[in-house]
């Protein structure tokens, strides 16, 4: 499902002295099937723009088409359930939308809201919580028994569970340990292959945009700044540091190699692109003799 | 939706009212209320409205937020206007009679000076609050029940529990905001169906935020004994209240208008 901005623009509490406005004239696309990052400073826009992907906020001016939906300000409020199926939202720090007696009645409830049958629900939330990479005993337990780590994942199974076509991550490794947060990267990226979905991924961290995103929406003082593949959006690096955002940690570390007199063919974004450049340009003696440099 | 509420807000500002000692300004503006029951006549009440207009035009703060702040209660205004004009006991001339209803001249008399106090309070108080920030108020209640300490009333426990809350407000109707939007989106409909349905809707929202704040008062009880709180006693103070020459002559003026009050009393 394609989601795409034309000439939005948001303000929080129009007309009331507290009017702020939070995005202007966005037009922007989000392909079917993309694996979206969208990165920006801190109060740039970007958990306003994420909450117009399912319409739990309706622009003020212009139009969001999510899918074959568009939504207008004039859009009623009645009838936006079926597009909240379609977009996933897993938001920042997700464990605190925990509340149901067990994992499992938690993990069920967004399915209960659009009608699926208990018994249905209750089996796709075991497979879930295997799909999470949690042990089936944790099913019938209460959530607020688990550690932070594994709330976090029962939150993300809620969401999964919903079966949307388009998933929307806000941080969704913000405060997890180096482990866990690969392995989150890692089932998101899977997901996508297997179910063929749209992913949107709000982050800090460089280097997930550099493994994961194969489109980069920047975003500064609401407004879109720059759009395109990792790669362009990374290859510079000083226009990054005006807009207060970082370079992943292999294209910093490239970067200063590029400055001592090494020459890349292309920006490499990620480690493998990176080892697979530095041995390419190595010359042959330098693996010695006789040597094979598999060994 | 809750966002829209004024009243209990701050404006940051820099006028003579916001630089007033806050328990000058809360006496006062309980001072202000009281006297507001001397006022009996036309001259009366549009002295009290000179008065208020003239500091709320000194407080340098939007007409508009005085409006928005009378707005939510217009409803209750009218309601108790109404009550008193149809049933206040004849006096003056009769306008209608009707059973036990009667418009008199006496009744829509007391109808507007009902309609000019309400005004006249919740300007005042939303200028309070306005114009102080919540911890500067809290600061001020704890010096005003200070004397209660003598019949061994918990005034340092009551200060920490009201700054502490007044602090949390805000975060947590951020945090409400961001669950009820979580649960939103896994397929909760707020506000919509009869009541019983409205009811359990509420049950995901309300569950989480209690936790949270559990969660919230454990972890900050551990942040405050580890930083060394022991109780209120004995503790120096970060933030002085000091009583300025301004807030002097503030008082003298309330002084001036209740004594204009009670000469043009009739």
């Amino acid at each position: 499902m394609a989601i795409t901005f034309k000439q939005v623009d948001f303000t929080y509490q129009p007309g009331t002295p507290f009017e702020n406005k939070a995005l202007s004239d966005i037009n922007v696309t989000i392909p079917e099937g993309s694996y979206t990052a969208l990165i920006g400073h801190t109060g740039s826009g970007k958990s306003t723009l994420l909450q117009h992907l399912n319409a739990l906020l309706k622009p003020t001016s212009g139009t969001v088409t999510i899918g074959e939906r568009v939504i207008t300000p004039e859009t009623s409020n009645k009838d936006l359930k079926r597009l909240r199926q379609h977009v996933g939202i897993v938001f920042q720090f997700p464990e605190s939308q925990l509340f149901e007696e067990t994992v499992e009645k938690d993990i069920a409830f967004g399915p209960q809201n659009f009608g699926v049958s208990e018994a249905a629900t209750l089996k796709t939330a075991a497979e879930m919580l295997a799909l999470v990479g949690l042990p089936q005993e944790l099913l019938k337990r209460s959530p607020f028994d688990l550690s932070g780590g594994q709330m976090r994942r029962v939150a993300i199974a809620g969401v999964l569970a919903m079966q949307p076509d388009v998933l929307v991550l806000d941080e969704p490794t913000a405060g997890l340990d180096p482990q866990g947060r690969l392995e989150m990267m890692e089932i998101f990226a899977r997901l996508r292959h297997e179910r063929h979905l749209t992913v949107v991924l709000v982050t800090h961290q460089m280097d997930d945009v550099a493994n994961y995103a194969d489109n980069v929406i920047v975003m500064d003082r609401g407004r879109v700044v720059k759009t395109g593949a990792p790669r362009e959006i990374f290859a510079d690096p000083q226009w990054l540091l005006d807009h207060q955002l970082g370079l992943p940690k292999t294209t910093a570390f490239a970067r200063q190699l590029v400055q001592r007199g090494w020459q890349f063919e292309r920006m490499p974004l990620t480690e493998d692109e990176l080892a697979q450049d530095l041995v390419a340009g190595l010359p042959q003696s330098a693996f010695g003799e006789g040597h094979d440099h598999d060994e | 939706m809750m966002s829209k509420l004024i009243f209990g807000r701050y404006i940051p500002g820099d006028s003579l009212i916001h630089r007033m000692d806050p328990r000058a300004k809360l006496l006062l503006s309980f001072y202000f209320i009281g006297i507001i029951f001397i006022a009996n006549n036309w001259q009366t009440y549009a002295l009290l409205f000179a008065f208020t207009l003239a500091a709320i035009t000194l407080s340098g703060v939007k007409w508009s937020f005085f409006i928005n702040g009378v707005k939510p209660l217009i409803w209750l205004i009218l309601f108790t206007v109404i009550l008193q004009i149809l049933f206040s006991a004849s006096g003056g001339k009769v306008y209608w009679h009707w059973g036990i209803i009667t418009i008199s001249q006496l009744g829509l008399v007391n109808g507007v000076y009902i309609f000019c106090r309400f005004v006249l309070i919740i300007f005042m108080s939303t200028l309070l609050t306005l114009t102080t920030p919540p911890l500067e108020l809290s600061d001020a209640i704890e010096y005003i029940l200070m004397p209660l300490k003598a019949v061994h009333f918990p005034v340092y426990e009551v200060a920490l529990m009201l700054s502490i809350a007044l602090r949390f407000v805000p975060t947590l109707m951020d945090e409400t905001e961001k669950i009820m939007n979580a649960q939103r989106a896994r397929g909760v409909d707020f506000g919509e169906g009869n009541l019983f349905q409205q009811m359990r809707a509420i049950v995901p929202l309300l569950i989480p935020l209690f936790v949270s704040s559990f969660n919230r008062a454990e972890d900050l009880a551990t942040a405050m004994e580890a930083r060394g709180y022991q109780g209120g006693e004995g503790r120096s103070k970060f933030r002085i209240l000091k009583w300025h020459a301004r807030d002097a002559w503030v008082t003298l003026g309330f002084a001036v208008l209740t004594a204009a009050l009670v000469f043009l009393r009739a």
